[in-house]
């Protein structure tokens, strides 16, 4: 008994060790992108960092079209990816029959896995060239474009998170739904999707989440002009991504330059918002479980 | 159990051991006389001349079987920053080093030696169905730079004009924004235009450039291939107006060409230098014109 209770000891320490260290390497990763920002937000005015022209290596250093861009593009996804990837799930979980179920499930997830530079191939030889000829744009590398991509890549996991939870709804609701008359389609909209909520909007944040933070997608599909998009019309022009200016161009910068540290200023942003976009969806799971339980007391 | 792990073990040291080793071939054998181990060089840079090293380091190794070149593209910088770190034994570059490298170079201890091994010349493309046959450096510059967005402006349709460019980091970008944008003229501020689509690599630039006939985009001659369309460029306005080769370049009639560069840390010694001494040979230089680029000896 002795011998068991030291190694559950360790166990449970390696265990607690485990969950903390996440919160712990999260904290660390956003200390270090703020020390390497600093100098950035302290060399260099902030009306040149908040101005509309992001040209680096003349010492342009406006990060709003960047910011723009990746906010506009993510929009454009979720505009695709959030019903797709519900009405997805809702089939897979609610109306598609067992063996229908158990292909496309797998199927779907065998999407999640694809390379995004494979999507990105697909998109500059297929998707561009038909963005541009049926739209009748100047070009085909647009905002637009890199949405329809990125779409595609959340998509998988909008349905995969989404399908599990409304999977998880009991069936006794259904059943309690159906018994007081109301048709299947009633039960999915008025039972089942209500209940699995929170777990819906997990799976649109991670999503969102997904979007936000692709790069090699946006970097081959969009064409990376730094315009400052100026409302939903901006969908359709060219745009530049925080995530592709990152990875354009760490890799030639001059280390300890400005220009690398407004990189890491821009990396600090794109982790501020994709935290906003996590402590948002979890603040209102929260809340709903508040409402949930009251209800059930 | 153990007895597998034990081996395991020793494979992993064994394998970790043997890194270092190909390391140190280099420097252990500088004179050529180890003969049983190959001899490495390490080359890596500019993108423009990634092709035409690669060509030199095959035609190399048949020559001299006991030397390896390994060449890398990432980028003019990326080269220069390898050399600076002493990753590399030669950068590429297809523009000259900036005073600020030398300077981080030096406080390193390493002092940036340069070497002229080719003569590039930039291409002007469009689609081929773009009617527009010549364009002033003044017109290229005006497009850039976002006052001209039009291809009736220039004698062509109807057509919104997609400008097409390389990353900032690459040497041709800078080249393109000092030679053409800028007309030259240091003290010029102009600027390429916001709506410029800034494209990873000159594979982008020609994938798009073949499919849309909206498009102009620029990159060394060694890139242009078929289903693009080159432009004849002229310095003066009222001409003439010339197409890019390697007889235009070497005669200087063409507007838009540059030296290309290695650079190896100080004076090269050794296989480096008799390397970069065949670099500069007849035989190497005829590689550099069937590929696109310019000889460097009949040039200058």
């Amino acid at each position: 008994m002795r011998e068991t209770s030291w190694g559950e000891f360790v166990i449970t320490r390696l265990i607690k060790a485990a969950g903390t260290s996440a919160i712990l390497f999260v904290i660390l990763i956003f200390i270090f992108l703020l020390r390497e920002s600093i100098p950035a937000l302290t060399e260099i005015k902030l009306d040149s960092l908040l101005s509309v022209r992001w040209y680096p290596i003349e010492e342009y250093f406006g990060i709003l079209p960047l910011i723009g861009g990746s906010v506009i593009v993510t929009i454009g996804a979720g505009l695709i990816a959030i019903p797709m990837g519900l009405a997805c799930a809702i089939f897979i979980a609610e109306i598609a029959p067992r063996w229908l179920r158990e292909i496309l499930k797998p199927l779907v997830e065998v999407l999640g896995g694809l390379p995004s530079v494979l999507l990105g191939f697909l998109g500059i030889l297929v998707i561009a060239p038909l963005v541009r000829t049926y739209m009748n744009l100047p070009t085909g590398l647009t905002a637009f474009t890199g949405a329809l991509l990125l779409g595609a890549i959340s998509i998988p996991t909008i349905v995969s998170v989404a399908e599990d939870a409304i999977d998880a709804v009991p069936k006794t609701y259904r059943d309690a739904a159906l018994a007081l008359g109301a048709t299947e389609w009633q039960t999915i909209w008025r039972v089942t999707v209500p209940a699995a909520r929170s777990g819906i909007l997990t799976a649109i944040m991670l999503g969102i989440g997904r979007s936000i933070g692709e790069t090699m997608t946006v970097m081959m599909v969009t064409g990376n002009a730094p315009i400052m998009p100026k409302g939903l019309s901006a969908l359709f022009s060219p745009i530049r991504t925080m995530t592709a200016t990152i990875a354009a161009e760490m890799g030639e910068v001059a280390n300890g330059s400005l220009h690398y540290h407004t990189l890491f200023l821009i990396g600090a942003v794109l982790f501020t918002i994709s935290l906003a976009v996590n402590l948002a969806a979890s603040s209102v799971v929260f809340k709903q479980k508040k409402r949930a339980e009251r209800i059930l007391s | 159990m153990l007895k597998t792990r034990t081996d395991i073990l020793v494979y992993v040291f064994i394998l970790f051991s043997l890194v270092p080793l190909s390391g140190c071939v280099v420097q252990s054998s500088e004179q050529g006389t180890v003969t049983t181990s190959q001899i490495f060089i390490e080359n890596k840079g500019s993108d423009t001349i990634v092709n035409l090293a690669l060509a030199w380091a095959e035609a190399y190794q048949e020559i001299r079987p006991d030397i390896s070149v390994s060449v890398t593209g990432g980028g003019s910088g990326t080269g220069i920053a390898a050399l600076i770190n002493g990753t590399v034994d030669i950068a590429n570059a297809s523009r000259q080093i900036k005073e600020e490298e030398i300077a981080n170079a030096e406080a390193n201890g390493i002092t940036p030696v340069e070497h002229v091994i080719a003569r590039d010349a930039i291409a002007v493309v469009i689609h081929p169905d773009n009617p527009v046959n010549e364009l002033s450096i003044d017109q290229v510059s005006a497009i850039y730079s976002g006052e001209i967005t039009n291809w009736l402006e220039v004698g062509g349709e109807d057509r919104p004009i997609v400008c097409l460019s390389r990353e900032t980091n690459s040497g041709t970008h800078v080249y393109f924004l000092e030679q053409v944008i800028r007309k030259g003229d240091p003290e010029d501020t102009t600027l390429f235009s916001p709506s410029v689509l800034l494209l990873p690599s000159s594979e982008g630039i020609s994938m798009e450039v073949r499919q849309n006939p909206n498009t102009i985009g620029y990159d060394g001659l060694g890139y242009v291939t078929e289903g693009m369309k080159v432009i004849a460029v002229a310095s003066d306005p009222a001409g003439p107006y010339v197409l890019p080769s390697i007889e235009t370049v070497n005669n200087n009639q063409y507007p838009i060409s540059r030296d290309l560069y290695m650079y190896t840390a100080g004076e090269p010694e050794g296989v480096i230098k008799t390397y970069l001494e065949w670099v500069l040979s007849e035989e190497a230089q005829q590689v550099v014109s069937r590929l696109g680029f310019v000889p460097v000896e009949t040039g200058e």
